[in-house]
């Protein structure tokens, strides 16, 4: 089963199909080693924001990057629907983060506050709003609702279609994907990596780890090395329902299909075949306190996921010293960042070195430097 | 479509479809009622607008979704009739605040 | 009646009011166990004694002394000192034995020592073209409607497929007055010669008199087409016709009613999401949970009863929930155990009971091209999936019913995968020639039905949930 690529990309959810379709984009043999039906994919667990706000506190290259990201978006969007006939339903007109209660407000505005003190980032125009504000934009607010803040940039798209247009368009640029097909080994040897999986060895020039929380225990494999650190999330949706939400919050938008989805929670347990419902029940009282006419609606599913999370927050990009041609790839915001890794990761993997101007911040040697920052990869 | 077989000597109950009276008896589902009323009674689904009808009658099919009293998306073949219900065909996703 | 549970804990839950939870509730009530019995229903008696307490069909021939057998179960629970409320609906249940009940609008959680599930089945999907159309429905749908409102069908109707439930509802709706213009029958020749073997013990079973007698009422009176093999409904926003061929005959009937069933397979979702382990049987084509002879699952206190534990029929449903509750009462009140039935003569009745299974199952196996559809035909009727939808996600990488999500959203609709569950499992089997064991299902979670957003809020939070939902 051995077979010569140019890149073998090590799983197949969203970032490793968004590296693997740039790199099939660029004319490279590519080949996608992934897991089967039940694995802790991200991919079809997350929230699907395209969302700046309140990323890079403690490390500005992040919201840079983030916003280079939503720029590009665009562009990815109109390949993707050229390439598959599929909408991604790409929508940017801004979006919210919603307070109840005083409380929530004035904490809210102190973080707007440390985000417009950080020296370096970009103006990335978050501001708040006063309620009056916010139901000029969002009527169906309910009186419990104290304000938010509000960041022009920041979007959602359906992230579902997103994964199924570049899984199409990855059969249309000849990339292989082969599902079903964990790796078990990787050493690279005469000049080439060779990666060790149940159904035979698979050769390729270079190596992209894209396994989420599983780079953690592949990276060391090519002399790399990925911290990670990955919490639970749940999310609740319901039935569909006309559309009344003109722009995504943090934790409430409503899809193209019409159905409204509800996040997210953060727990230290990892198990997610179970369901805490104690935790379903504060995002459903705030989903309702937030918007109250949401309460009739009918949940018809919830879920727990496994984020995919370095240690403090914020994506790792590296490349191996020691195994040249080696790259691990890793980031909570596979969505919001798959222009980038589509269009920039996968350019600087196929000319062979990272671009240390736009993602040098992001090494794990950070890590060795133990000056890990207060996190904020996460909203 | 259905009829009502002669030995049926339950009660009747009053109920508005669209706005419109039928009859129905104690003890018929919403759905039941819909069917046998004669009236085109057929939702559209949130997906493409298609037309259905009740299918399973049990419960787990979800095509008999209907408006009853102001309330969409329930599932009429679970609900018994009760006088004066106000039930309204859907048409595609349900409406806001209904 | 339609009141919440009345107590936080009990030592034994029933869900569902059918012959197996009936049999198991009154069973371990009679014991002096304290029971709630819940059901979703308006009234007790499931699928096959639907109606019983209030069914307007009085002549009792019609609906048949196996119907009527019912009312004595009901009774019995009555007495017990069972708690019983309709109209509940079931939507969690995890490990620790915690039920989450919908009743009125309004939920509770209560604890148990033991689960008794007995959720029954639903008919197997009958995916045909055209088969979403108004005017297409379930045999088991226009039998629903015979018994709770003696509705029967008064315009041109067809009724197509196979199985026991197919003829004892021609024979209803023909009792009744109602109009049946042709049979299809779907039973495939070649497992007439396959069941053979089991034929002398279903000679020997109580099925085989009542099941011949039935099938000659029937055909008494309505022209059968055996030996069909395709299978079509055709309208524009509305039944209009039926198409078959069978042999070297191909008509196309003028219909207005089509009523379609090929078998009932396991309502798994609730003992799914609970998280019991279930396997492919191969020889009734669907999902049957692992049990140990009293019933347990694979969760230690939930055991499963009826139907839901593998297709066996009423008769066997009622044996299975007393032995389920028999075993729970032995465990938990071992002194009022001396009292009843021992779980020995309980097995050697269901043995009896299931005397002729096999030969119904052979008999009875669904066609392949019933199962597993091709083309347009819709497979998952909530999200409006085809099978081509289904074979081109598979061949850009769909690897089981969880991807298959991912990719077309199949099984996300409020039915959650109950009416296409099964086909999406053996359509993927069958393009990527692996088993339907080794394609698996969709992982389902609570609420296994809908329940409001405001009834999901209502739900005891801790603060430790508070703070792991918001943040600055």
């Amino acid at each position: 089963m051995s077979k010569d690529y140019d890149a073998a990309i090590v799983g197949g959810g969203l970032l490793g199909s968004a590296i693997a379709w740039g790199l099939g984009r660029l004319g490279k043999k590519v080949v996608v080693l992934d897991e089967g039906d039940i694995a802790k994919r991200a991919s079809r667990a997350n929230f699907a924001l395209i969302w700046v706000q309140s990323k890079g506190l403690g490390m500005p290259a992040y919201t840079g990057w983030t916003v280079r990201a939503t720029e590009s978006w665009i562009k990815l969007a109109a390949e993707l629907k050229d390439q598959s006939g599929l909408d991604v339903a790409l929508q940017q007109n801004g979006g919210f983060h919603l307070t109840l209660g005083e409380d929530e407000f004035a904490r809210r505005g102190q973080l707007v506050t440390r985000m417009h003190n950080q020296v370096g980032a970009i103006d990335y125009r978050m501001e708040m709003l006063s309620a009056s504000d916010v139901k000029k934009m969002l009527p169906m607010i309910g009186p419990e609702v104290s304000g938010g803040s509000f960041c022009p940039l920041d979007g959602h798209v359906n992230s579902l279609r997103t994964f199924r247009a570049f899984h199409t368009g990855l059969k249309l640029f000849g990339v292989d994907y082969f599902p079903e097909r964990p790796v078990s080994a990787i050493v690279r040897t005469g000049g080439e990596f060779r990666l060790a999986t149940a159904q035979g060895e698979i050769r390729a020039a270079k190596v992209v780890l894209a396994a989420g929380n599983a780079n953690q225990t592949l990276a060391p494999m090519v002399g790399l090395s990925a911290p990670m650190g990955p919490t639970r999330g749940q999310i609740v949706v319901t039935e569909r329902t006309m559309p009344f939400l003109p722009h995504p919050l943090t934790t409430i938008r409503q899809t193209d299909e019409g159905t409204v989805m509800i996040g997210d929670s953060k727990e230290e347990q990892l198990d997610d075949r179970t369901l805490n419902h104690s935790v379903s029940a504060v995002m459903a009282d705030r989903a309702q306190r937030t918007f109250p006419h949401l309460a009739r609606l009918n949940v018809i599913r919830t879920w727990a996921g496994i984020r995919v999370m370095p240690k403090d927050g914020f994506p790792i990009y590296d490349q191996s010293e020691s195994e040249p041609g080696a790259f691990v790839a890793c980031c909570h915001s596979g969505v919001t960042l798959a222009s980038n890794h589509a269009f920039e990761i996968a350019r600087m993997v196929a000319a062979g070195a990272l671009d240390s101007e736009l993602v040098g911040a992001f090494s794990a040697r950070r890590f060795d430097a133990n000056h890990a920052a207060t996190s904020s990869g996460y909203y | 479509m259905f009829k009502r077989s002669d030995q049926d000597s339950r009660q009747s109950v009053h109920i508005f479809v669209d706005g419109a009276a039928i009859e129905a008896r104690e003890g018929d589902t919403v759905s039941a009622a819909l069917l046998v009323s004669g009236r085109d009674v057929r939702r559209a689904t949130a997906v493409s607008g298609a037309p259905r009808l009740p299918y399973c009658m049990m419960g787990v099919c979800f095509d008999c979704l209907v408006t009853i009293d102001g309330i969409g998306n329930r599932q009429g073949c679970l609900v018994p009739v009760a006088e004066g219900m106000q039930i309204e065909i859907q048409k595609g996703k349900r409406e806001i605040g209904r | 009646m339609n009141a919440l549970p009345k107590r936080d804990g009990y030592d034994v839950v029933v869900v569902g009011a059918g012959p197996a939870g009936l049999a198991a509730a009154a069973t371990a009530a009679e014991a002096g166990l304290s029971t709630l019995l819940l059901d979703e229903n308006a009234g007790a008696g499931g699928q096959v004694w639907r109606a019983i307490t209030s069914t307007p069909v009085t002549e009792r021939g019609q609906l048949g002394a196996d119907y009527w057998a019912g009312a004595k179960l009901v009774e019995a629970v009555r007495a017990s000192g069972a708690e019983i409320i309709q109209r509940a609906t079931v939507w969690s249940l995890d490990r620790n034995l915690e039920v989450g009940v919908s009743v009125g609008g309004a939920s509770a959680f209560v604890g148990a020592r033991r689960v008794i599930l007995a959720t029954g089945a639903l008919e197997r999907p009958f995916p045909i073209p055209g088969w979403t159309l108004p005017g297409v429905m379930t045999a088991g749908a226009a039998q629903t409607m015979l018994k709770s409102s003696g509705l029967v069908p008064d315009g041109r109707t067809v009724i197509a497929g196979q199985g026991p439930l197919l003829w004892l509802l021609a024979a209803q709706i023909l009792r009744l007055g109602g109009r049946i213009d042709r049979i299809l029958d779907t039973t495939e020749r070649r497992n007439y010669l396959a069941a053979l073997p089991h034929a002398f013990a279903f000679m020997t079973s109580p099925y085989f008199a009542k099941g011949l007698a039935m099938i000659r009422e029937v055909r008494a009176k309505v022209p059968v087409v055996s030996g069909v093999t395709e299978l079509a409904a055709a309208g524009d926003g509305q039944l209009a016709s039926v198409s078959y061929a069978a042999g070297s005959r191909r008509e196309t009937i003028p219909v207005e009613l089509l009523l379609l069933h090929q078998g009932v397979v396991p309502n798994v979702n609730l003992a799914m999401a609970a998280g019991i382990e279930h396997r492919w049987d191969d020889l009734q084509l669907c999902w049957s949970p692992v049990l140990d002879g009293d019933g347990n699952t694979s969760i230690a206190g939930i055991a499963i009863a009826g139907d839901g534990a593998g297709i066996g029929g009423a008769a066997v449903a009622v044996i299975r929930g007393h032995i389920a509750a028999r075993a729970a009462v032995e465990t938990l009140t071992p002194a009022a155990a001396a009292k009843s039935a021992s779980l020995a003569t309980l097995k050697a009745s269901l043995s009896q009971a299931e005397r002729g299974r096999a030969f119904l199952d052979t008999l009875f196996r669904p066609a392949r091209q019933f199962r597993i559809p091709s083309g347009d035909t819709i497979v998952c009727r909530c999200e409006e999936v085809t099978a081509t939808d289904i074979l081109d996600a598979v061949a850009i990488g769909a690897t089981g019913p969880n991807q298959l999500k991912a990719y077309r959203r199949t099984g996300m609709g409020p039915c959650q995968g109950r009416l296409c569950g099964l086909t999406v499992t053996e359509l993927m089997a069958q393009a990527r020639d692996k088993t339907p064991q080794e394609i698996g299902y969709y992982r389902l979670r609570a609420p296994v039905k809908p329940i409001t957003l405001a009834e999901l809020a209502s739900v005891p939070k801790t603060e430790a949930d508070v703070q792991a939902v918001v943040r600055g």
